[in-house]
């Protein structure tokens, strides 16, 4: 048919490619719920999950499986269909933001008898970093609509809490992004990530790390609100909405929105290694390439992102077992009154230097 | 039918189906999802337009922003189906009228529209709509305007601000 002359081993390949970083999203986010209950333990002194295989590396397959065969309770009074879809969106917005990340460089491969330049990004998109600022931004509608529907008043009032949370940070968040796109000239994170290749070149680093390390602050810190993560987990904090959004869900519903927020902490880890610490580039990555074959130099590529995103992932863990919860008040102070105008400050200094040493 | 014309006719469905969502869903919360769905296919528009920028920033500033506070707003005021006020036969013909005469209008409106269209065929292909070409008009060309423009917005935001300094100040007297 002449309608539908289509690329067809461009199709498969990104379909290849889309299927293996959700699985492997999914596979990051089981683990990463073993690995905070390892960190917890260690952090307290304790042993954690050591029962399900050796380690206990067997829990996160156990848990999936009990919330499987849960009972699923839809509670009369919730407004049905939006009950079932908050969950469901919640995950969507979870797994959509990894088609714009770069996962490693291009490798040549012969398909069918000719050779087909394979790229590690689902789409490269010249606005890559706005696509996940709106991706981001939607990821609210999923415990929006979960709160208000389950017809509940501690679960609205944590709805409520994490819109006006998401907000609030997402505007620091934006203009600390903004300096960073000063430096960078580009919105195309595949251009981010080029322009971070290595770590050393004309005399400084080229991470964007070294250039914006007041935009990195900046960012991690609403990536921490935005992850709805201790110590701004306001939306499900227990001492006070009981278990938050969630509270009606049962079985996979509830199942759902716990993994989500895994998977979300796994593609920000992948946001904040790309954008701030040079996504899949190293030290000395020139002569690794030159002297191994292209396929292995892209496998040691995407492990090096590998490394750095787990190293986040760490941190994040780290964070949430050692800083107490802050108040909301205070949340929205440090939002408000302290990121924005910070990150409006860096934005003004990073105008100035670009304007005045680097000015063409 | 090339593949263009196949995704324009089911985006335009789709804001079509979602924009008639929108009133007559009983359920104002059902209405934001349908009014969020509708700019998923406006911004599929700009998509097809090769304006990407665009489209990323209508999802980001309407999608993102203002229907999460519109929702936000109906969650608290807890409005329900059942809730809806009854219109009165008065109000109820008046709509009819009105929306009859702009039916009128729309045709007339319409009626010449067809002529134009060849001229203003958007080239699909073009880069106007790219972030770089989309700063370099706005900061060129219409910099006065874009200016005034933040202007309106801080002076909205003052006055918000205003408005909601004075209420807190007579709570406390």
């Amino acid at each position: 048919m002449l309608l539908l002359s289509i690329d067809w081993i461009f199709i498969i390949e990104k379909v290849v490619l889309i299927l293996v970083i959700i699985l492997s999203s999914f596979g990051v986010a089981a683990y990463a719920t073993w690995g905070e209950r390892k960190v917890a333990a260690i952090m307290q002194d304790r042993i954690g999950p050591a029962r399900a295989g050796i380690f206990g590396l067997l829990q996160p397959l156990a848990d999936g499986g009990k919330l499987f065969f849960k009972e699923e309770i839809v509670p009369d009074r919730s407004t049905r269909t939006l009950f079932i879809l908050g969950p469901a969106l919640f995950m969507v917005t979870a797994l959509m933001t990894s088609a714009v990340i770069p996962w490693g460089p291009d490798f040549t491969m012969t398909i069918g008898g000719t050779e087909r330049s394979v790229s590690l990004q689902v789409a490269d998109i010249n606005i890559g970093i706005l696509y996940i600022f709106g991706v981001v931004s939607l990821g609210v509608y999923g415990i929006m609509l979960g709160g208000w529907s389950s017809n509940n008043k501690f679960s609205l009032l944590s709805a409520i809490r994490a819109a006006s949370q998401s907000i609030s940070y997402e505007l620091a968040m934006g203009l600390s992004l903004i300096a960073v796109l000063m430096v960078t000239q580009t919105l195309s994170l595949r251009e981010i990530v080029g322009q971070q290749h290595g770590f050393w070149s004309d005399g400084y680093f080229t991470w964007n790390f070294f250039k914006q390390p007041l935009a990195f602050l900046i960012f991690l810190v609403c990536s921490f609100a935005e992850l709805n993560r201790a110590p701004f987990d306001m939306p499900e904090c227990e001492s006070e909405l009981n278990m938050g959004y969630h509270q009606e869900y049962s079985s996979m519903k509830l199942g759902l929105y716990l993994f989500a927020e895994y998977i979300n902490m796994f593609i920000s880890s992948a946001v904040l290694s790309t954008v701030f610490f040079g996504g899949y580039n190293f030290p000395w990555m020139d002569q690794v390439q030159a002297a191994v074959p292209g396929g292995l130099f892209s496998i040691i590529c995407v492990t090096v992102l590998m490394i750095k995103v787990v190293g986040f992932i760490l941190f994040f863990m780290f964070i949430r077992w050692t800083l107490p919860r802050f108040r909301y008040d205070q949340l929205l102070n440090l939002g408000w009154k302290g990121l924005i105008p910070l990150a409006l400050i860096n934005l003004v200094i990073t105008g100035g230097v670009i304007l005045f040493f680097f000015n063409k | 039918m090339s593949l263009h014309e196949i995704l324009f006719y089911f985006l335009s469905l789709m804001a079509l189906v979602c924009a008639l969502g929108v009133i007559l869903s009983r359920n104002p919360v059902k209405s934001v999802l349908f009014l969020i769905a509708t700019f998923f296919a406006i911004s599929g528009h700009y998509v097809l337009m090769n304006a990407q920028f665009l489209a990323v920033v209508n999802i980001i500033v309407y999608a993102g922003a203002i229907m999460v506070l519109f929702l936000f707003v109906i969650m608290l005021m807890n409005l329900n189906a059942d809730a809806e006020p009854q219109k009165s036969r008065l109000v109820q013909f008046a709509a009819v009228l009105s929306g009859g005469a702009l039916f009128l209008v729309m045709i007339a409106a319409l009626k010449t529209a067809g002529i134009h269209a060849e001229e203003s065929k958007i080239d699909s292909s073009g880069e106007i709509g790219l972030i770089h070409n989309l700063g370099q008009v706005l900061f060129k060309e219409y910099v006065l305007p874009f200016e005034v423009s933040s202007v309106l917005f801080l002076s909205a935001m003052i006055g918000a601000m205003v408005i909601g300094k004075k209420e807190e100040a007579r709570t406390e007297a």
